[in-house]
C-alpha cells in the first residue's frame, strides 16, 4: 500500500533537501519528494506537520544477545526497540555465546533477522576466534554469508602485532575493522574513570591512558596495513584530538561516540549505581565537552549507543562486579534532541550527518537518500513529544538504563524500513 | 512550644542552707555517724547537692565521706523514645560493696530516675544500703520509691514544673514552681 | 533532644564535625562502664543488631559484638562469603531477608565499596559500614580519633602523617576526611604506586618520602602493607618498604618526642613497624582496640537512641 508522509519538514543534505515537503512512498522505494504529488489510489497518508522527516537512523553499535542470552534481548525485541528509538537498522556485535566467529554463526544471525527482525541486523563478525585475540576468524567466510565489518567488541586485541594480522588480514575482504580501545594492563580491572570519584568511591580505576595509547597504536597499524578503522565508543579529550590529527593526516579512520559519554561524566557514579557502570567509563566533565565539540565539527563520525541489555539480577550486584553497560536504542534520539538540537547546539541536517549518513558511511553500508528511486528506510522525529524514561516505556527486555527516569523531548514518531512502517505514532506495529 | 514562667519561689538561699544542714544531721543519726557512709549525687544538679552535703558532714562530724557522681543516662526507661545524649562521666573513686550509699538529687517527683540510679549503682556492687535525699520531693509518683531525707514537701500539680537553681551551677540559690506561659507560636 | 545527624554511619563525609565529637564525648563514658567489673547496661535491650561480614574479620568483628553485648543488645553474626566466583544470595535478598527479620541496626563489612549503602537503601534499620572495600571504615577513624584526642589532648592543630598503601586503604579513606573535618592536617606518605589517583580529593597533603616529613608529624599512623595482591606489584620488596618507610627507633629518634604511634593491627613487625617501636610507649596500638569497643558502644548508642520520636520533640 502507498504510503504519503504529509507535510513534514524533509531534511536530507545529501541531496541538499531542508523544506516542507510530502514524500510519497511506493512499494518499498521513494517515489518522489515534493509537494502536490499524484497520488495512486489507496495510499495511506500519514500526517507530519511539525515533525522532521530523515533518511532512516543507523545504530552502529547495538548487542542483541542472541545467541546465548534471550533473557536479555532478542533479535526480535531488540529490533523492536530499535524501531522504537526512531532506528531502520542497526549492526549487532559478536559477543554473543557462542561468539558470533564463523559463517554459520554470521547466518544465523541474518535468517533470525529476516525472520523477526523488526528493522534491518547487519552481523559484526569476530576478529579472532572466540574474541580470543589468539587467531584470525573466518572473514572471508563471514563476509560472504553478510558480516558488514568485524570486532572484538568488549575487548580489544591486546598483542599488537596480532592486531596487524588482523587488519591485513581484513583489509582483503575489505572489511572495517571496529577497535574497542582497551590496554588491559592500565585498566587493570578499572570500573570507574581513575580520578576524583575512583578517590572518593574507593573503586579502582579505569584511566584515559589506557584508551588513548591503544587508540594511537591502533591508528598507526590502520596507517601501516591501509585497513579501514573504525574506532567504538570514544571516551575521552585526548582521542578526539588523535582522530583530529590522523584525519588532518589523510588516514582512512572514522569514529563513534555514546549519547552516555556525550551526556553524563564521573560525577554521575557518585551514588555507586550501577546503571553508569560502562567501559570506558564515563569521564570528566572537560572530556565529555571534548566529546560534543568533536562531534558537532565532525572529528566524531556518528552516533552510537552500544546499546547492552543487561538482567536485573545481575546489575543488582556490587558495583566492582555488576556488568558493563546501558541499554541505549530508545533513548538516544530524545537525548540528542534535548541536550543538542532544543539547545541550538545542533540543527537536524547535523543530525541527520551523525545518525544517518555518518554511521553508514563509516562501515561501508548501503546509501539511503530521500530522493526518488531509492529504498525507503525513513526516520519520521517529532521534535515536541515528551518523553518519561519509565520501566514501561522500553520496548527493550532489559531496564538497565543510565537514563531512567529522565525527562526529555522529543521521539521518533514514524519508521519505515523499505517502506513498511513499523513505528507508527510513536508505538512499535510489529 | 511552650514557655514556662515562675509561679513562686518555694525556697529561697537561707531556706535551702537550713535544709541541707538538716539533712547532713539526718544522715549521721540514721547512720549512727559517718564511718560506713559514701554519697552518690545524681548528674547534674545530684553534683551540687552532694557537694554541699559532704562539706556539712565534715563540719559537724570532722570526717570525709567518700562522694560519687553518677550519670544514669544509659540505664533510663525510655531510652528508645528519648535519646540523651548529654551524657557525663559517671565517676565512682571508692568501692560500693557493704557501704550504706545515700543517693542525693535535687528533685523527686517520679521516681524514675532513681530506679534508673540504683540498677546502675547494683551494678558497680552490692551496697549494705541505699538511702536517698532530695532537696524537694513534689509528688506524683510512678513507682514505689521514697525518700529517706527530704528537705521541702511542696505539693505540684502535673502541668507545673519545679527548678532548683543551685549556686555553682546557676548563680543564685533557690526553689521555683514554674507554670505554663500562653502557648506560643515558633 | 536529637542525637546524630545522620541515620545511618557510612561514610565520614556523611557526618558533621560536631557529630564526631558527639560519638567521642559519649564514647568516654562507655570507656567507663568497659573498665568496671560488671560491664554491662541495660541501654539497648530488646534490639536486634546484625554483624553482616561479608568479609573475614575476626577482630572488628569481635570489636562489634563486644559492643552490643555490653549494651544489652542482641548481637548475631552472619558470615559469608563475597566472592564474585561464588554465586550466592544476592545483596538485595539479604537485605529483604534481614528487614523481614525486623533487625534494629546492621553492622555491615564487604569486600565491595559501596554495599554497605546499597544494603541501607533497601533495608528499615540503620546501618553502620564496619568497611566496605577500599571505600571507608568510618569507626576505625572515629575510635583513632578517640585515641588521638586522650593521648595529645586535642585534635585541631595536629600534623597526622598516615604511611603505607594509602590507595587500597579504607582507613585512609576515612581518617583523612575525619581529620580534616576536626581541624588537623593530614599527610599521607607512600611511593607513588601505592596513592590514590587523587588524594587532594580527600583532603590530604602528599610526600613520597617519610624522612622529609617526620620531624612535622604529631602522630604516625602506620598502614599495613600486603604483598599479596593480583595486579603486578606496586613494591619491589618488602626489605625495601621498611628501609624507607617502615617506622623505626632511628625514625623515632628523629621524630618529636611527643609523637605517637598508631597502627589498624594487625601489625607486620619489621615491614611497616618494627618490633622495638611497636613494644615501645610511645605506640599506642592498643589503646586504640581499646577506644574501638567504647567508639562502637557509642556509634551504637546514638544511632539507636530515640529512633521512635524522631518526628516527636
Amino acid at each position: 500500500m502507498p504510503l504519503l508522509l504529509r507535510g513534514g519538514r524533509v531534511v536530507d543534505p545529501q541531496v541538499g533537501l531542508d523544506e516542507v515537503a510530502d514524500v510519497l512512498v511506493v512499494d518499498g522505494r521513494i517515489d518522489s519528494v515534493g509537494s502536490d504529488l499524484e497520488l495512486p489510489s489507496g495510499t495511506e497518508v500519514i500526517e507530519c506537520a511539525e515533525k522532521v522527516v530523515m533518511p532512516g537512523f543507523v545504530d552502529v553499535h547495538t548487542h542483541m544477545r542472541e545467541p546465548g542470552r534471550e533473557d536479555e534481548e532478542t533479535i526480535a525485541s531488540g529490533t523492536r526497540a530499535a524501531a522504537h528509538g526512531g532506528f531502520t537498522a542497526v549492526c549487532a556485535m559478536p559477543n554473543t555465546s557462542p561468539v558470533c566467529d564463523t559463517g554459520s554463526a554470521v547466518r544465523f544471525v541474518v535468517e533470525r533477522a529476516e525472520e523477526v527482525g523488526a528493522v534491518r541486523v547487519y552481523p559484526v563478525g569476530a576478529l579472532t576466534q572466540g574474541q580470543r585475540g589468539e587467531a584470525l576468524s573466518e572473514m572471508g567466510d563471514m563476509v560472504a554469508e553478510g558480516a558488514v565489518a568485524f570486532s572484538d567488541d568488549g575487548r580489544d586485541v591486546q598483542d599488537a602485532g596480532m592486531m596487524r594480522r588482523v587488519m591485513e588480514y581484513a583489509k582483503a575482504f575489505g572489511a572495517t575493522v571496529i577497535a574497542h580501545c582497551e590496554d588491559e594492563s592500565l585498566a587493570a580491572g578499572g570500573v570507574v574513570n581513575e580520578g576524583a570519584i575512583s578517590t572518593r568511591l574507593g573503586l579502582p580505576g579505569w584511566p584515559s591512558a589506557a584508551e588513548e595509547t591503544m587508540v594511537a597504536r591502533n591508528i598507526r597499524l590502520a596507517e601501516l596495513t591501509g585497513c579501514r578503522l573504525h574506532l567504538a565508543h570514544l571516551s575521552t579529550a585526548g582521542s578526539v584530538e588523535q582522530v583530529r590529527i590522523a584525519k588532518e593526516r589523510g588516514i582512512p579512520i572514522t569514529a563513534e561516540v555514546a549519547p552516555h559519554h556525550l551526556f553524563l561524566d564521573e560525577q554521575a557514579v557518585i551514588s555507586y549505581d550501577t546503571n553508569l557502570k560502562m567501559n570506558p567509563p564515563l569521564r570528566t566533565a572537560e572530556d565529555r565537552k571534548a566529546l560534543v565539540a568533536g562531534l558537532l565539527d565532525g572529528t566524531v563520525d556518528c552516533v552510537a549507543t552500544d546499546h547492552a541489555p543487561h538482567a536485573a539480577h545481575e546489575k543488582e550486584l556490587e558495583f566492582e562486579v555488576a556488568p558493563f553497560g546501558t541499554t541505549g536504542l530508545e533513548t538516544a534520539v530524545p537525548l540528542v534532541v534535548t541536550n543538542l538540537v532544543s539547545e541550538g547546539q545542533m540543527d537536524w541536517p547535523d543530525v541527520v550527518r551523525t545518525m544517518a549518513v555518518g554511521p553508514r558511511a563509516c562501515l561501508g553500508l548501503p546509501e539511503v537518500r530521500l530522493e526518488a528511486g531509492q529504498t525507503a528506510d525513513i526516520t519520521v522525529v517529532d521534535p515536541e513529544a515528551r518523553v518519561e524514561v519509565t520501566a514501561d516505556w522500553f520496548a527493550s527486555k532489559s531496564l538497565n538504563s543510565a537514563f531512567a527516569g529522565a525527562k526529555l523531548l522529543g521521539k521518533a514518531s514514524e519508521v519505515l524500513v523499505a517502506g513498511q512502517c513499523v513505528l507508527r505514532n510513536g508505538k512499535v506495529i510489529v | 512550644m511552650v514557655q514556662y514562667r515562675a509561679k513562686a519561689e518555694v525556697m529561697d538561699g537561707p531556706a535551702i542552707e537550713r535544709a541541707l544542714t538538716r539533712i547532713a544531721h539526718e544522715i549521721l543519726e540514721a547512720n549512727k555517724g559517718a564511718g560506713n557512709v559514701a554519697l552518690v549525687g545524681i548528674l547534674t544538679r545530684g553534683a551540687v547537692v552532694v557537694e554541699r552535703l559532704a562539706q556539712r558532714i565534715e563540719q559537724i562530724e570532722g570526717a570525709k565521706v567518700p562522694v560519687g557522681l553518677l550519670d544514669i543516662s544509659f540505664y533510663r526507661d525510655d531510652v528508645a523514645t528519648r535519646l540523651n545524649p548529654e551524657v557525663h562521666r559517671t565517676e565512682i573513686p571508692f568501692d560500693v560493696e557493704g557501704r550504706d550509699l545515700v543517693l542525693c538529687d535535687d528533685v523527686l517527683y517520679t521516681g524514675r530516675t532513681i530506679r534508673a540510679a540504683m540498677d546502675a549503682i547494683m551494678d558497680y556492687g552490692r551496697p549494705s544500703t541505699v538511702q536517698l535525699a532530695v532537696l524537694v520531693d513534689r509528688g506524683h509518683r510512678e513507682l514505689p520509691i521514697r525518700a529517706d531525707y527530704v528537705g521541702k514537701n511542696v505539693p505540684t500539680a502535673r502541668r507545673e514544673r519545679v527548678r532548683a537553681r543551685l549556686g555553682e551551677q546557676d548563680g543564685r540559690d533557690c526553689v521555683e514552681i514554674l507554670e505554663a506561659a500562653e502557648e506560643v507560636d515558633s | 533532644m536529637s542525637g546524630l545527624s545522620c541515620e545511618h554511619i557510612m561514610t565520614v563525609e556523611d557526618m558533621t564535625a560536631e557529630d564526631i565529637e558527639l560519638i567521642l564525648d559519649t564514647a568516654e563514658s562507655f570507656k567507663e562502664v568497659n573498665e568496671r567489673r560488671i560491664k554491662k547496661l541495660p541501654t539497648l535491650r530488646g534490639r536486634t543488631i546484625v554483624n553482616l561480614f561479608l568479609e573475614p574479620s575476626t577482630r572488628t568483628r569481635t570489636s562489634f559484638e563486644i559492643a552490643a553485648k555490653r549494651l544489652s543488645a542482641d548481637a548475631v553474626n552472619m558470615t559469608g562469603s563475597a566472592s564474585a566466583t561464588v554465586k550466592g544470595e544476592s545483596l538485595r535478598d539479604t537485605a529483604k531477608t534481614l528487614s523481614a527479620m525486623a533487625c534494629d541496626l546492621i553492622v555491615v563489612r564487604h569486600r565491595y565499596a559501596g554495599a554497605p549503602q546499597y544494603l541501607a537503601e533497601c533495608m528499615d534499620a540503620h546501618v553502620i559500614n564496619g568497611g566496605d572495600g577500599m571505600h571507608q571504615h568510618p569507626t576505625q577513624a572515629l575510635l583513632d580519633l578517640f585515641t588521638i584526642r586522650r593521648e595529645m589532648g586535642r585534635i585541631e592543630g595536629l600534623t597526622v602523617g598516615i604511611v603505607g598503601d594509602i590507595c587500597h586503604s579504607r582507613v585512609a579513606g576515612s581518617l583523612v576526611p575525619a581529620l580534616r573535618k576536626l581541624g588537623a592536617r593530614p599527610i599521607v606518605v607512600g611511593p607513588p604506586t601505592l596513592m590514590p589517583a587523587r588524594p587532594d580529593i580527600l583532603g590530604a597533603e602528599v610526600a613520597n618520602t617519610l624522612d622529609d616529613v617526620i620531624g612535622e608529624l604529631d602522630v604516625a599512623y602506620m598502614l599495613r602493607i600486603q604483598m599479596e595482591r593480583a595486579e603486578g606489584m606496586p613494591l619491589p620488596s618488602l626489605r625495601e618498604y621498611a628501609r624507607f618507610y617502615g617506622m623505626n627507633s632511628a625514625r623515632l629518634e628523629a621524630a618529636k618526642p611527643e609523637m605517637i604511634v598508631m597502627h589498624p593491627g594487625p601489625m607486620n613487625r619489621g615491614v611497616e613497624i618494627s618490633s622495638a617501636v611497636a613494644d615501645s610507649d610511645r605506640a599506642v596500638v592498643l589503646d586504640q582496640v581499646n577506644a574501638g569497643v567504647a567508639v562502637r558502644m557509642a556509634a551504637m548508642y546514638l544511632l539507636l537512641g530515640g529512633a521512635e520520636s524522631a518526628a516527636a520533640a
